[in-house]
């Protein structure tokens, strides 16, 4: 019987697919997402798959700037109350109805102590429902960001979590699993249909939206496949429609395919290298990294157009800040990048009594795009200008620990600013100073007033002209003392086949398939 | 024989805990979960809070412990990567490396037993040399090459063959199996094959190298002066008299092919616990790490074991002797 019922089902889904295939995009992704609920844990590239099929309070538009999505609009009351006036007539995916209880409800939900996306809204207080279609957050003081962390705190439905005893976040330490780790109930462009983890997930269209679509697709198939040379390989036989992560080193293969399209990208992610400013360095020696004027003979030893040229294959670009273009408080007067000029580091390294100085470098091969590559050049320019670097290569896992302990005496560092698109994410979490809720990855342990007044003024600055400035003034510190060297953004590169007309492909790397067409 | 199965069980049961141990020690060097699980917006508060509460600060022992008293109850806790009980994780994975082993295995035996026999009995020809020399190919071509050049020809040039993924699946009970479907099938065939070819020559060479045993033998020489049909006498009178080994092998061979699928399903993207045990290591997902091992070494543990009972059975001097 059971045979017989699954034999059914599985007519029906095929017949189904075989039907709607012209609109049915297949999307063969790098990874697997890790959970169907949104709160699991902050991932981002779950986080925006799951923005498919749950909606934010706001969200971003096609230019990047935050957009109405579930609340139509919004004003400060006082200081630190915020009131939203919600969308009428939104209806999640099971039929209930969009109301300031689930706002309330999710907001608890994703605040909670055991909760793993706590950090995303870091300002969060308390939220209260004043009518059924009006809520008032407070925020722990003036704080500016509040809307960009909303984009991503998707709303559940307060009654189907209530149903399914999922008022609290799933906890892996306390071994239970959780509902909406199986299943999804939001009111976003798309239902999932199905999910099988680690092969396919199924999302089918939702007919009714509250907002009129801009896609025309009716189904989607995301289907991670983790190894790049399988997925080029499904992207020329034609068994994907498209990937958000093609290999660079398969691009003018890709390119010359006529089948497929590829869009490429600078993303928001800077990589750069830092140093540490405790006392002595991990094999004992006085840390003469403290000394600004080191940190200047590193950057001038280095020449990042060659780095630009040869390891990333022309593909990155180069930066001269810490932020990327599309960061909100980046200054372009700050992005030259340093210049390449051994004999200024060959004297500044004279005059340290630096020569033969030895160091260690930390840096992962799993993370950013080439890194091992990068930090392999880097070292044998920096023992040309008469230093004497010593590399360390591992996985992130065990390398992230030396980091955050403040072993490591170089290490590289990439950051996007994710998920708030503001400077003030690097600022707070990077420059600032160690603190109860700043600096977390301050790795090297420096200090610097100046910088850190100006962010913590920047935190309660509601106008945002004028708390843009004072980031770009912090960020100029940086630079200025070159607390961190810049080196370039990464590339991004997404494939798509020629049955994709239009995709919308923006810095942050995200996959928008509510704007994605299909050719008819 | 009462004492000779204690005794081995006993056996089995320390290499298990052995392996469990390991499995602990190396975990210690892998990394750090947490800073996997938050993100560019965690406070150093929150990670710690998350720190303790896994009992990631609690002594090794004390972790494995309550690792080997909740492992013996079949519970393995939840996976940290895709916050789902780690048994079910594995249960949902395991037909897809079963299915996978088994074809391989059904194939290895199917093209490696007669291609055995042929090279035994016309050795010395170009065709049976040139065989000699591929199996050589197939032994020392690295498993992910073979992958990737069967996708190559199969998918990208003659596109005849899917270059991913199990196909449409079809659930019986627990149970999930692409073998009733279209879909499923033609999915099986590239990974299956892949998987396969390794031990087809292995199984070539056991076949051949027993085969010119036994074709010396008297009763072979026999049979031929009694003007027994050639094709009858080396493919069921010579043959029959090589399969012992051949059998004991392959079953012994279910485990490594288990552990080989690793490869295999990555290249294919075979949703199996291979592919699950590749992303918890990225992940330090140690939950799912941990239980894999158990389970892959509890396989080891009992094919080797059953083998040993076996012989035992037919070979009643080993129980004294070995035992």
């Amino acid at each position: 019987m059971t045979i017989k019922a699954s034999l059914l089902t599985c007519a029906a889904i095929a017949c189904l697919a075989g039907g709607a295939s012209a609109e049915t995009l297949r999307w063969g992704a790098a990874r697997d997402i890790n959970s169907l609920d949104p709160y699991s844990y902050g991932s981002t590239f779950t986080i925006s798959f799951l923005n498919h099929v749950y909606e934010g309070l706001v969200r971003y538009n096609d230019k990047l700037e935050i957009e109405p999505a579930l609340a139509t609009e919004w004003e400060v009351l006082e200081g630190n109350v915020w009131r939203f006036k919600l969308r009428e007539g939104v209806k999640f995916h099971d039929g209930a109805e969009f109301t300031a209880d689930d706002v309330v409800a999710s907001l608890t939900r994703v605040s909670h102590p055991d909760s793993p996306l706590r950090g995303n809204l870091p300002a969060y207080v308390s939220s209260v429902k004043v009518d059924d279609y009006t809520v008032d957050i407070t925020v722990n003081g003036t704080y500016p960001l509040l809307l960009n962390d909303l984009t991503n705190i998707h709303m559940f439905d307060a009654g189907w979590l209530t149903e399914h005893k999922a008022e609290v976040p799933t906890d892996v330490a306390k071994k239970v699993e959780g509902y909406p780790t199986f299943n999804a109930n939001g009111t976003g462009p798309f239902i999932v249909e199905s999910r099988v983890p680690d092969s396919k997930t199924v999302l089918v269209v939702n007919e009714g939206w509250w907002d009129t679509p801009k896609h025309n697709l009716t189904r989607i198939e995301f289907t991670p496949i983790a190894s790049d040379a399988t997925r080029v390989a499904a992207l020329l036989s034609g068994e994907i429609d498209f990937t958000e992560k093609a290999p660079i080193q398969d691009l003018p293969r890709l390119a010359e395919t006529p089948t497929v399209k590829v869009l490429e990208g600078s993303e928001l992610r800077t990589i750069m290298f830092g140093f540490t400013f405790a006392d002595t360095l991990s094999n004992g020696q006085p840390n003469l990294f403290k000394d600004k004027k080191m940190r200047e003979a590193v950057a001038a030893a280095i020449d990042l157009e060659l780095i630009q040229k040869k390891v990333m294959r022309g593909k990155s670009r180069l930066a001269g800040t810490v932020v990327a273009p599309a960061i909100p408080g980046y200054d372009a007067a700050l992005d030259t990048p340093t210049a390449y000029d051994p004999d200024k580091a060959a004297a500044l390294i004279k005059e340290m009594g630096a020569e033969g100085y030895e160091f260690e470098i930390v840096c992962a091969n799993d993370v950013w795009l080439n890194e091992e590559e990068i930090c392999n050049a880097m070292v044998s320019m920096l023992t040309r200008a008469g230093l004497k670097p010593i590399l360390s290569i591992g996985p992130n896992a065990v390398q992230q620990i030396k980091q955050t302990n403040g072993e490591a005496d170089m290490f590289s560092f990439g950051w996007a600013n994710e998920p708030m698109l503001d400077s003030y994410s690097i600022l707070l979490q990077v420059f600032h100073s160690k603190t109860d809720n700043a600096g977390v990855f301050n790795w090297g342990g420096w200090v610097y007033p100046d910088l850190d007044k100006l962010v913590d003024a920047a935190a309660t600055e509601l106008d945002r002209e004028k708390r843009l400035e004072m980031q770009a003034e912090a960020l100029k510190i940086v630079k200025d003392e070159l607390i961190m060297l810049p080196f370039h953004q990464q590339p991004m590169a997404w494939a798509t086949s020629d049955k994709v007309e239009a995709v919308v492909q923006l810095s942050d790397n995200k996959g928008r398939h509510w704007m994605t067409r299909m050719a008819e | 024989m009462i004492v000779f199965l204690v005794k081995r069980l006993a056996n089995a049961a320390l290499v298990m805990l052995a392996v469990a141990l390991m499995a602990f020690l190396i975990f210690r060097f892998v990394g750090d979960p947490v800073q996997l699980m938050v993100n560019e917006q965690t406070t150093q508060a929150e990670k710690d809070a998350l720190r303790e509460g896994l009992g990631l600060n609690d002594p090794v022992a004390v972790q494995f412990l309550r690792f080997v008293g909740n492992a013996v109850q079949g519970d393995f806790g939840v996976s940290y990567r895709n916050q789902q009980e780690v048994m079910s994780l594995i249960a949902e994975r395991l037909p897809a490396t079963i299915e996978l082993v088994l074809l391989a295995t059904i194939i290895s035996l199917v093209v490696g037993v007669p291609l055995g026999v042929i090279t035994a009995i016309h050795r010395g020809t170009w065709y049976s040399e040139g065989l000699q020399f591929l199996s050589i190919i197939g032994v020392s071509l690295p498993s992910f090459v073979i992958g990737i050049l069967l996708i190559l020809v199969f998918s990208v040039m003659l596109n005849v063959s899917p270059a991913f993924g199990r196909g449409e699946v079809v659930s019986i009970g627990w149970w999930t199996t692409g073998l009733l479907t279209p879909s499923g099938r033609a999915a099986l065939i590239l990974p299956s094959v892949a998987l396969s070819l390794y031990q087809i020559t292995l199984v070539m060479r056991l076949v051949r190298a027993e085969m010119m045993e036994v074709l010396r033998s008297d009763f072979i020489k026999f049979a031929r002066a009694r003007g027994v049909p050639r094709w009858r006498v080396y493919y069921v009178h010579a043959l029959r008299n090589c399969l012992m080994p051949v059998v004991t092998m392959t079953a012994m061979n279910i485990g490594s092919l288990i552990a080989f699928a690793l490869i295999t399903e990555t290249v294919f993207q075979w949703p199996g616990m291979g592919m699950l045990f590749i992303q918890a290591v990225t992940f330090v997902d140690i939950p799912v790490m941990a239980a894999y091992l158990c389970i892959v070494s509890f396989i080891f543990v009992a094919l080797n074991t059953l083998v040993d009972i076996t012989y035992a059975l037919i070979d009643p001097r080993l129980r004294t002797a070995r035992g």
